[in-house]
């Protein structure tokens, strides 16, 4: 009974083997993970059609093969990415691998990518500091920028344009907020601006009432820096308005993303005027955003009014994985080794403009400082106000004098 | 009352000494060396109605938990997904309708409806199986949250309630006098003082119709011996289905005025159901007036870790479940 038992799962198991082998021959497994779960389900949603926009461009082959998605999921805590992504590397044998979305879900991945040598993985929107700044993994590609380049400029926009001097701020508690929340007050306070540390609030991600921290934030302050996303933003800004809050709002990357701004039910007026910073401004005029928008547009029509830039961030490093896979015609037999190597000396247009990778495989593109405002048709989208070019990780400084800022963290920078 | 204070003469100061001082804390203007010890008195306040406000809403979702218990000792864990499709079908006929309210009325209607689907279709197959009635409810409540995301996917929603319940009220408390003998007066959310006038409306309607209707009678009697009221004729199917009405109605009702003061999105019906389960937990299973109590001192413990100390916060709830399973494991107002 147990030989023959043992004789049919031998069997299966050559079955399953010959079965990849034979697929190997002619199509390249590419695995996309995102969270499609929990307060940031949204966001995941529409990183998914970033991935679909990119692999649509390239009619789902590259290097003269077939290229066959495969989705995963999480709901952006560090063990559930881990559990996705062990899925489907070990068991559906991706060789490419898109994702995650969310910082400290990037950090894990990162970790894990270490012990996967023959695996290739690129980016998803994750954007938290540590993922290629410290010990990056050699197999681990980012071409979106990160939380702290996303906020280049703003600092010096609200505090010489706007006139703040001193900020509470508000985000969520980890790792992608921290730098955020790093890349505002650098240059903030290095001009002479205040955010104490006992004006910091940190909630954690999917809180849904948040009627006690406002009660909590501090009245004498010229504005709020507010780093939440998905739901929790929708959630502060309705119960901000409720409470009757009067502070100006100084915006996180997603706190005035599409993923917020496009939400059903009441619009939020008192948000125009909101400055914020990010990878994508909704209305930039140049020809390769809006040949990017309108194609999102026609192929999902159900979709954001603007592509948010989770969708922004998992289509540039989608099309990345596949520009690269076109340049070595789709050869990954030697372990994806020739492949890492296509992909770090890749140089492409975006969307948005040139990037390229730094020695840490992280990407130096351009920076968008935007407002929002009321656009034609009702919806709320973001202005853009300037465009800071090639943004690179360590933000103008030597990689050296900018580890001595130290770790991003609840209390980095002390800005007194 | 007075035996109260006759047998525990100690206590009773105790508790008017602590009650004198809360009072004090909320109407008097706090003088400085207060106020440099635990924060301005806004956030006090603010943090004092938001917790009462927060219980009342956790109070209109565990009422009907803890009464479905109560009579049929079946721990409905899909309770959180009616919550749930409650809010989902609020929405759309508030938005088809323009009503608000019209919202309100269909959600505890069409909750109710399938709460009696459930009860008749599927846990009268199962009477008096406790451990098969909830694993179902749990298969239930998987199936319905994805059905739900595929249909209202995952994007927030969020209700447009009537235009006088928006905005902010100003609450005959003063907050600080200003150095110009200025006072301020503490600002609060209208809509959230209504959350707690119908979670009190609620509460003293359950207590009215469990305590002085026919009915009422024949739910508590059904609670102390269910076998005595079948024999002595009553239609006791008819009774389970009616409390499975109400309570999966309330459900419905807490998911448009939970999704009007928060938001509704995937992921809501685990919260309430976790809520719920402790409300009833903390308060003893069965017991609406214990599911009051509960809801009081949850939503309490939620938002003074919330405002105090934002990073352990969470913590605060689960150490009140800890410290009565501890204590009193039947629960602060349980019976048995």
């Amino acid at each position: 009974m147990i030989g023959n038992l043992g004789k049919s799962l031998a069997a299966a198991a050559l079955l399953s083997f010959a079965g990849t082998g034979a697929m190997a021959q002619d199509s390249i497994k590419m695995g996309a993970l995102a969270t499609l779960e929990g307060a940031f389900t949204v966001l995941g949603e529409d990183s998914m059609r970033g991935v679909k926009l990119a692999l649509e461009e390239f009619g789902y082959s590259a290097g003269g093969k077939k290229i066959e998605l495969i989705t995963g999921s999480s709901d952006a805590s560090p063990d559930s990415a881990i559990r996705a992504t062990r899925k489907l590397v070990e068991q559906d044998g991706v060789q490419i691998l898109v994702g995650p979305l969310s910082g400290s879900e990037g950090l894990a991945v990162k970790d894990y990518a270490k012990t996967q040598p023959d695996v290739t993985f690129l980016n998803g929107s994750s954007a938290a500091q540590d993922t290629t700044l410290r010990s990056p993994a050699d197999n681990f590609f980012r071409f979106s920028t990160e939380g702290a380049q996303w906020m280049a400029g703003l600092g010096e926009y609200v505090y010489n344009d706007k006139g703040y001097r001193s900020v509470a701020v508000l985000a969520e508690d980890y790792s992608f907020p921290y730098t955020q929340v790093f890349g505002f007050l650098e240059p903030f306070c290095r001009l002479g601006g205040s955010a104490p540390v006992d004006a910091r609030f940190w909630v954690p991600i999917g809180n849904k009432d948040y009627s006690s921290v406002i009660a909590a934030l501090p009245d004498d302050v010229d504005a709020i820096y507010v780093a939440l996303g998905g739901a929790d933003a929708v959630n502060f800004l309705t119960q901000y308005e409720q409470a009757g809050g009067e502070l100006p709002l100084i915006g996180g990357s997603i706190t005035v993303d599409q993923t917020v701004l496009g939400s059903k039910g009441r619009t939020r007026d008192f948000i125009i005027g909101t400055p914020s910073a990010g990878p994508v401004s909704d209305t930039w005029d140049d020809p390769r955003w809006n040949k990017f928008v309108a194609a999102y547009k026609k192929q999902f029509p159900d979709g954001f009014p603007s592509p948010s830039l989770f969708a922004h961030a998992y289509y540039i490093n989608t099309k990345a994985a596949l520009l690269a896979l076109n340049e070595v015609n789709g050869d990954l037999s030697d372990g994806g080794k020739k492949y890492r190597e296509a992909l770090s000396s890749l140089e492409f247009e975006t969307p948005t403009g040139k990037v390229h990778l730094d020695e840490r495989r992280q990407a130096v593109a351009d920076i968008f400082l935007t407002e929002v405002i009321e656009g034609p048709d009702g919806n709320l989208v973001n202005k853009t106000v300037k465009v800071i070019p090639q943004v690179n990780q360590t933000l103008g400084v030597s990689y050296d004098k900018f580890l001595e800022y130290g770790q991003v963290g609840r209390e980095n920078p002390p800005c007194n | 009352m007075r035996s109260f204070v006759e047998r525990h003469t100690f206590w009773a100061i105790v508790i008017f000494l602590a009650a004198a001082v809360f009072l004090w804390m909320i109407f008097a203007v706090w003088p400085d060396w207060l106020i440099s010890a635990i924060g301005r008195k806004k956030t006090f306040v603010n943090t004092f109605f938001n917790g009462v406000t927060l219980g009342g809403l956790y109070f209109l979702v565990a009422s009907g938990f803890t009464l479905v218990f109560g009579l049929m000792r079946n721990v409905n864990l899909a309770h959180g997904s009616m919550y749930l499709l409650g809010a989902y079908i609020g929405y759309e006929v508030a938005e088809a309708s323009g009503s608000w309210f019209f919202g309100l009325l269909v959600a505890f209607l069409a909750i109710a409806v399938s709460g009696i689907l459930l009860q008749v279709l599927i846990f009268r197959r199962m009477e008096g199986d406790d451990l098969r009635q909830t694993l179902v409810t749990i298969g239930i409540s998987i199936i319905a949250a994805d059905l739900m995301l595929a249909i209202w996917t995952g994007t927030t929603y969020q209700f447009q309630p009537p235009e006088w319940l928006f905005g902010a009220t100003q609450l005959p408390i003063i907050s600080v006098v200003k150095s110009s003998g200025a006072a301020v007066y503490i600002k609060y959310p209208i809509y959230r003082l209504a959350v707690l006038v119908a979670a009190v409306a609620v509460g003293i309607g359950l207590w009215l119709f469990l305590n002085r209707t026919r009915i009422g009678m024949m739910i508590r009697a059904g609670v102390n011996d269910r076998q005595m009221l079948a024999a002595s004729g009553v239609n006791v199917q008819l009774v389970f289905a009616l409390v499975f009405a109400i309570g999966a109605g309330l459900a419905g009702f807490a998911g448009v005025v939970g999704g009007t003061a928060l938001s509704i999105a995937p992921g809501e019906d685990i919260r309430y159901l976790l809520a719920s389960l402790i409300v009833v937990i903390v308060g003893g299973l069965g017991s609406v007036t214990g599911a009051a109590i509960g809801a009081l001192l949850v939503g309490l413990a939620e938002q003074f870790g919330l405002a105090y100390f934002p990073t352990y916060g969470v913590v605060l709830t689960f150490l009140i479940m800890v410290v009565v399973l501890a204590v009193r494991p039947q629960g602060i107002m349980g019976g048995r």
